[in-house]
């Protein structure tokens, strides 16, 4: 709780502080002390707050228990990282940086609410708490059509499946007379009210769209190619874990006793999203392309974590999250050291920049999901769930299939940079930024050897 | 404890490789197979009564890291860690681009062999089959041919894709182990046990093509000849002479024990499509000209005979693996440092384009000649030891059909004479062509094939050190 209040008004201090600070250099430390600060908050949080005793706030709008907290201070811990690899990228990008990260601390707010809503319109406002700064982020690059045209993408499809989410809401109350969530555990599979589930599967649309699950994926390869490449990095990752938390909540922890009755659809969906997403990354020329595909692919697999419907689901949601999050935003730093975002523009890249390829491969690695990086350990978590839930083996295996098809996109960039003749063009690379890809490098490695530690708090 | 030194040893040398510069790497590599061979030397002597070695890892997924040293894992630690060594030894004269990297990688390949052969829990166990692929990977795909990249690239996906299909498998297993999750070995193979049979058939499956993969077995083979061709020869050793031995030693560890009724059933499948395998490999070996082809598809051949006699669930053919396994391994890396040698001499791998070795480095012709005839079993040789044991094993079978099985497979042994002999013939005989470099045997080749030559006499006049080190598996495996 103590959080969101935070997030608010360090928001709106960053958001005045283009005024008074006008040296941009001095923008990104400032944002940088006051993650840091946000930061320190939820661990604040996390530490006064008695472990078993979840928080009801406003009503019983809002319950802060100790997964949404944990949650909250990784991804908060995750944007520290992001700011930190990627603050110099984002003074690039346009005239207005204060107001960059105003927005970013403003997705975080709402990636608060939506770890720890418990009234449908909590879930609405957190939804677009979080949707509308991205938004914005999109479109931050005015003279570049590409961005301007993703920004456009972006916000009409997006207000788009809000309104579906909407609908799917007023559905649901319609059918239960209630938007608080505790109250739709109440549903049973066989009496269930074909109101309901019609905003049930409304629903699943919706938040299908924000986590870009198939067939509503169709915006995000143009809007994440075309968006500014740091915003990119944040937008594929923090944002995309904030839409699944809630998703999560909602599913396993609400509908969980009618899963047989949403457990179809969202099975199709993963399956389409795994197939989709991994076999149209492989036709593509840009990595940058290439990521917002993987993005779609990885999104596959967290949505196992929805299906599970068991308790390691919330596991393995917090590592999948973690373990990406990280290695995208890894990987996102290197490209855009790049001046070449084509799989061609990191030829040679080992000979030339051999830490940083070396990292690369890590994160590469991690995403393709090899044993001893978070990225193996994410995927055990969540095909483990599904295992253990029972029915899913079929979707398991198909799922790893696709992560085999997966290998061959990622290693296309391996393969670039360590086994191609070239001389790739790079921005300046500083101590700083090797210091901190070697860090970022070990801690992906470190969730892949003790992913306990990223659990402790729940 | 122990066990913990032959993985930690290599993987420290591995790193540390990476960071030095020039030449000295080469010792390092050196010092590090001698200390793993003499830890590795020390755990098969004292295999009698196995070692287990464990620590907590990640108990929420249920999983140790733990290890076990018993016969069989012993005797596989020490084929690699005697591999290495003379790997390291026979290439100590040849010039290679970065060695620093080079080295490094095969330390770390070897850190996940080691690895793969002593875990005791399933989940450490795919670990380090993923982990001992990696190294390779990148060592084809820097090193090899000129058709490498691609090549390497094959083979990664089709391993990655079996792996993967194990790992699905053995989450499955670890599921169903009573009450808490686990992986460590003992609990997987009663949860396996206690499957219903139906259940156990399709595990089978998603287990078996990892492993057929890998070793690999008609129709997952196809990876393999090419792999072997593009790869730099030390890389070759490895994959032929070690990396295969992957796939048999996990048929034997975690499949033959984990699933009963599931190999019950499945058994006379593989089996014929093993003999298919050694049959066609064969055949094809016939008409090769290159000579890393033709022993590329020698080794199916041999490989398809072990996994036979591995599903015809007879003691003797048990103990022939066992034996086999070892011999294999030795025979393939004196067969692969003779091609290295020749390709060295003359510059070309052709056949056709060879001859007179007899003539013009003597010495050389006579260990290509002994080495063969141990590839091809001939008495007196480790390779008959095993493979009479194995045809024994495959008579000796409960399949109704183990006669047939052993008659066909026998042709194995014919063919396997044509193409070693022409091979010889070609090569060791016939008009001297011109070398490229005129020398015979430098000192440090001398002594690799003499640690092989060694060790072919030896183990067939007494295979007896190696059949007592894995009795107590061989009997805990057949009933």
């Amino acid at each position: 709780m103590k959080a969101i209040i935070a997030a608010t008004i360090l928001g709106i201090i960053m958001m005045f502080a283009s005024i008074m600070v006008k040296n941009k250099s001095s923008v990104v430390a400032l944002a940088t002390v006051l993650l840091f600060l946000l930061l320190g908050v939820n661990i604040w949080d996390i530490i006064t707050t008695p472990a078993t005793q979840p928080q009801s706030f406003f009503n019983n709008m809002l319950r802060v228990d100790r997964f949404s907290m944990w949650f909250n201070a990784l991804m908060t811990g995750c944007t520290c990282l992001y700011v930190l690899l990627v603050g110099k990228e984002i003074k690039k990008v346009g005239s207005h940086v204060a107001e960059y990260f105003a927005l970013i601390i403003f997705i975080l707010c709402g990636l608060y609410i939506l770890s720890s809503y418990s009234n449908m319109l909590m879930l609405f406002i957190g939804i677009e708490i979080l949707s509308i700064p991205q938004y914005i982020l999109a479109g931050s690059d005015k003279k570049n059509l590409k961005s301007s045209e993703a920004a456009l993408k972006y916000f009409l499809m997006g207000s788009f499946s809000t309104g579906i989410l909407l609908m799917g809401i007023t559905l649901l109350y319609g059918a239960t007379g209630s938007f608080n969530v505790a109250n739709f555990s109440f549903l049973q599979a066989d009496t269930l009210n074909p109101l309901a589930l019609s905003g049930i599967i409304l629903i699943v649309i919706a938040l299908g769209f924000k986590v870009s699950a198939a067939p509503m994926h169709m915006w995000t390869p143009d809007v994440y190619d075309g968006s500014p490449t740091p915003f990119t990095a944040y937008m594929a990752t923090v944002a995309k874990a904030a839409a699944f938390i809630a998703f999560l909540k909602l599913f396993t922890g609400s509908f969980g006793s009618i899963s047989s009755r949403w457990m179809l659809v969202v099975s199709i969906i993963t399956a389409a999203t795994l197939l989709i997403g991994n076999v149209t990354a492989v036709f593509q020329q840009s990595v940058k392309r290439m990521l917002a595909y993987s993005s779609i692919a990885q999104a596959g697999f967290m949505l196992f974590a929805i299906l599970a419907v068991n308790a390691i689901a919330w596991q393995g949601i917090i590592i999948y999250s973690v373990a990406y999050t990280v290695a995208t935003i890894g990987i996102f730093t290197v490209l855009m050291k790049l001046k070449d975002y084509t799989y061609d523009g990191f030829n040679g890249l080992a000979k030339k920049e051999p830490l940083l390829a070396f990292v690369t491969t890590i994160f590469l690695f991690s995403l393709a999901g090899i044993p001893l990086t978070g990225g193996f350990m994410a995927k055990y978590y969540v095909l483990y769930a599904a295992v253990s839930q029972g029915h899913l083996l079929w979707l398991v295996i198909f799922g790893l299939l696709m992560a085999a098809i997966s290998v061959y996109y990622y290693f296309r960039v391996i393969i670039a940079m360590y086994f191609k003749q070239g001389d790739p063009e790079l921005h300046p690379v500083s101590g700083g930024d090797k210091f901190l890809l070697v860090l970022t490098c070990l801690l992906v490695i470190l969730i892949g050897i003790a992913p306990q530690l990223f659990l402790n708090g729940i | 404890m122990i066990l913990l030194l032959l993985i930690l040893i290599p993987f420290l040398a591995g790193v540390l490789s990476f960071v030095i510069k020039g030449d000295g790497v080469k010792g390092l590599a050196l010092v590090s197979s001698l200390l793993t061979l003499a830890v590795a030397g020390y755990v098969s002597m004292n295999s009698g009564t196995p070692i287990y070695w464990n620590m907590p890892w990640i108990p929420m997924l249920g999983t140790q890291f733990s290890l076990a040293g018993d016969g069989m894992s012993a005797m596989l630690c020490l084929l690699t860690a005697i591999v290495m060594l003379v790997v390291v030894i026979s290439n100590w004269n040849k010039p290679v681009e970065r060695p620093g990297a080079f080295y490094g990688l095969m330390l770390l390949s070897q850190t996940g062999l080691m690895g793969v052969f002593l875990a005791y829990d399933g989940l450490v166990f795919y670990m380090f089959w993923e982990l001992a692929l990696i190294p390779v990977y990148f060592l084809c795909s820097q090193w090899g041919g000129e058709r490498r990249i691609q090549v390497t690239f094959k083979f990664f996906v089709y391993t990655f894709v079996g792996s993967l299909m194990m790992l699905a498998g053995l989450i499955f297993l670890s599921v169903q182990t009573q009450g808490v999750t686990s992986y460590a070995w003992p609990d997987i193979v009663r949860a396996g046990a206690s499957l219903p049979p139906q259940t156990q058939q399709w595990l089978f499956c998603l287990l078996f093509i990892a492993f057929a993969i890998k070793m690999p077995i008609f129709p997952f083979h196809t990876w393999q000849p090419d792999t072997y061709e593009q790869s730099p020869t030390p890389v070759t050793i490895i994959l032929s002479a070690l990396m295969v031995k992957m796939g048999l030693f996990a048929v034997l560890r975690w499949l033959l024990p984990v699933l009963p009724d599931g190999v019950a059933f499945w058994s006379d499948t593989v089996v014929v499509l093993c003999i298919i395998g050694i049959v066609y490999a064969s055949l094809i070996a016939i008409v090769q000209t290159d000579l890393k082809r033709l022993i590329a598809y020698s080794s199916i051949a041999h490989m398809g005979l072990m996994c036979a006699a591995a599903f015809s669930g007879s003691h003797v053919g048990m103990h022939g693996i066992m034996v086999q396994m070892f011999n294999h391994g030795i025979n393939i890396t004196g067969m692969w440092l003779m091609v290295s040698m020749i390709e060295n001499r003359w510059g070309t791998r052709d056949m056709t384009k060879l001859g007179g070795m007899a003539s013009t480095a003597p010495k050389m012709a006579i260990a290509l000649v002994i080495i063969s005839l141990a590839n091809i079993a001939l008495p007196l040789t480790n390779g008959f030891v095993g493979e009479f044991m194995l045809f024994n094993g495959l008579f000796q079978g409960t399949s109704p059909y183990h006669i047939t099985f052993m008659v066909v497979a026998g042709l194995g042994i014919i063919f396997g004479a044509v193409y070693t002999l022409n091979m010889i013939q070609k090569t060791a005989y016939g008009n001297a062509t011109e070398m490229v470099i005129a020398k015979d045997l430098s000192a440090n080749e001398y002594l690799g094939l003499a640690i092989i030559i060694a060790l072919i006499l030896f183990l067939g006049v007494y295979p007896q050190p190696l059949l007592d080190m894995t009795s107590g598996v061989t009997s805990m495996l057949v009933k």
